[in-house]
């Protein structure tokens, strides 16, 4: 186990380091012009241009501007943003904002988690009743219409209706309500819908049979059967769910005006912030890449029948 | 006293009659796969139903352009025509330049409908030819895992950015964007599946007797994923055209001049409050044929599970 968790380690580290340069190269094809606001562009001279690029440090060769990030990187610093916090650590941008992103993100995943999950057991265990007509006209909704649509749709009709407000204040909790709701409700339909599926395949092994044989009440055989083995395949992704909280939500966040993690990455590379988009990116693979690893080990943990160390094919 | 050896001949045979009641007692002498699943398929009304919405919409939005004459960019000059209740002359009305929303609705429902075809062509045939590749060759698994991940954790936005600026804001370029991420994650669901039937007995006994791994490849393995192939293209339709919604409503969309369901769907949600008929048939539209996809496909994935043959 030891060795294949530092052989894992090692490939996780080459992933990240892969993305890193290649995100660090693409972001070096991109036109300088995209350095300076429209205004500056047009203000400046070209010798002023070149000074402010000499400056930024952009006007050097590729490698040599890595190198000066990945001496940076051993230092703990990031470099500071260029457009968009201009002059502002990275770290300290970032420290700003990503609390409300993993705030709403943990809260989310435990709405989402005991909602879901419990649809999607009601959903198995009256397969074809109600409550699973019901739960996949929801799961439907939610995963076949674009999100921006229901999302505004809530905001809106939800807010007039409630009469609660219509943007995210920090100290007023009854704002807090619909981004929490917004950010659950494609984590609830996930877990139902997976959850439903493994359940219902699990229900036909023989295993079911022979418990319920046993005289097993259905209540039990589902309890301490079916669902325990139905969430194996669902743990492998809770702790990437939960790293990755920190990213937060693009649409949900500028709907309701959060100042979280959401849109600062397309802002960033929008505006050419150097810095900025790296620091994400690093951070994102870093998480990302992490998850995956988290989450094989502990799908190894609650099913002692899984092993990681066989073939690759399996644990990939 | 040797006794003659019988000599065989046809005499001696006598031919079965087809009886359709004893084969359907031995329950496999007229199963086929595909009729299996289409009659799984079309059971259900729902299915049928979804499956002629989508005919229906889709030739209406590509003989739309073709028929009518109104132009879905001509503006008004005259205010009185700006933002008009649907009526007579504009059955979905008008918006804020007087531009006529049926009409811009059918020709947006084409520019997506086109989008969402061409990705799920390119990504469903790429990434079925790599994911068989990446199954069946072994050699290529480390290399095929290590680019998964790599395209898997570098954000669709740089790629659509620098695309920007190499190709100019258009169609191709959010093809180009989409696809260069969305074909790895379907080769990767083929490649679980193709892992799972490369060492059937079938397999290692072609292999045995020298079969090419071309042939391997489109006679052993394909054959058995052209369903599933038939279910991700028909999900990948509906997940296009949420992405063009997407991209518009962060700035990074077709050109606003461009007639799509995304940008009608961001014009309507900014004059929603004072008129919500500009979002709400567009979106009407727009949500018809994404849920049609999305649960055709599903269906489609079912029926063609063999464990639902009767």
């Amino acid at each position: 186990m030891g060795s294949y968790i530092l052989k894992r380690l090692g490939q996780s580290l080459f992933t990240v380091v892969i993305v890193v340069i290649s995100v660090f190269m693409l972001l070096r094809l991109m036109p300088t012009t995209g350095y300076f606001t429209r205004e500056d562009y047009v203000n400046l001279d070209e010798t002023a241009r070149t000074a402010y690029l000499r400056n930024l440090g952009v006007l050097d060769n590729p490698v040599v501007q890595f190198g000066r990030f990945m001496g940076g990187l051993a230092k703990g610093d990031l470099g500071r943003s260029i457009s968009i916090y201009p002059r502002t650590p990275v770290t300290a941008v970032i420290a700003e904002k990503a609390p409300y992103s993993i705030y709403f993100g943990l809260v989310s995943i435990v709405l989402s988690m005991a909602v879901g999950l419990g649809l999607g057991v009601s959903m198995a265990r009256h397969k074809d009743g109600f409550a699973d007509g019901a739960g996949t006209v929801y799961v439907t909704i939610v995963r076949a219409i674009p999100s921006l649509i229901w999302l505004f749709l809530i905001q809106q009709w939800v807010s007039g209706v409630m009469g609660w407000p219509m943007v995210f204040y920090s100290d007023r909790p009854v704002s807090w309500i619909l981004p929490l709701v917004s950010f659950s409700l494609s984590g609830i339909a996930w877990y139902a819908i997976w959850l439903r599926r493994f359940m219902v395949d699990e229900e036909n092994r023989d295993y079911v049979k022979f418990a319920t044989s046993k005289g097993l009440s259905k209540k039990r055989v589902m309890r301490s059967h079916v669902l325990r083995n139905a969430l194996v395949p669902l743990v492998q992704y809770f702790p990437q769910q939960i790293l990755l909280t920190i990213a937060g939500s693009l649409l949900i966040e500028s709907i309701y005006s959060i100042p979280g993690m959401g849109g600062l990455l397309v802002n960033a590379i929008r505006q050419q912030d150097n810095p900025l988009v790296q620091a994400l990116v690093l951070l994102y693979a870093v998480l990302g890449v992490l998850g995956v690893f988290l989450g094989d080990l502990l799908m190894v943990f609650v099913d002692p029948r899984i092993k990681l160390e066989g073939s690759s094919g399996k644990a990939a | 006293m040797r006794r003659e050896p019988t000599r065989l001949g046809p005499e001696l045979f006598r031919p079965a009659p087809f009886d359709e009641a004893a084969a359907e007692l031995t329950g496999y002498a007229r199963y086929s796969y595909w009729r299996s699943t289409f009659r799984t398929f079309l059971k259900s009304p729902v299915s049928i139903f979804l499956l002629a919405l989508i005919v229906v919409l889709v030739a209406a939005s590509f003989a739309y352009p073709i028929l009518s004459p109104t132009d879905p960019n001509k503006v008004e000059l005259e205010t009185s025509l700006w933002n008009a209740k649907p009526g007579a002359g504009h059955p979905f009305g008008t918006d804020g330049l007087g531009r006529d929303i049926w009409a811009r609705t059918w020709h947006g429902t084409r520019t997506s409908m086109l989008l969402g075809i061409v990705i799920a062509v390119l990504d469903v045939g790429v990434g079925m030819i790599a994911g068989a590749l990446w199954g069946y060759v072994r050699r290529l698994d480390r290399f095929m895992t290590e680019l998964y991940n790599v395209l898997n954790n570098i954000p669709q936005t740089v790629f659509l950015i620098l695309l920007t600026y190499i190709m100019r804001p258009g169609f191709w370029t959010i093809v180009t964007a989409l696809c260069s991420t969305g074909w790895i994650g379907i080769a990767r669901f083929v490649r679980n599946k193709v892992i799972t039937i490369r060492d059937a007995e079938y397999n290692v006994a072609s292999r045995c007797l020298g079969t090419p791994l071309h042939r391997m490849i489109s006679r052993n393995v394909l054959p058995y994923l052209v369903s599933i192939l038939i279910m991700e293209a028909a999900l990948t339709i509906p997940y296009s055209i949420g992405s063009e919604v997407f991209l518009g409503f962060i700035g990074l969309g077709l050109p606003i001049e461009t007639v799509s369901l995304g940008n009608l769907v961001n014009l309507g949600k900014n004059n929603f409050m004072l008129y919500p008929y500009q979002l709400a048939w567009p979106t009407l539209v727009l949500a018809a044929i994404t849920v049609s996809f999305y649960i055709v496909g599903n269906r489609f994935a079912d029926a063609s599970d063999p464990r639902n043959h009767v």
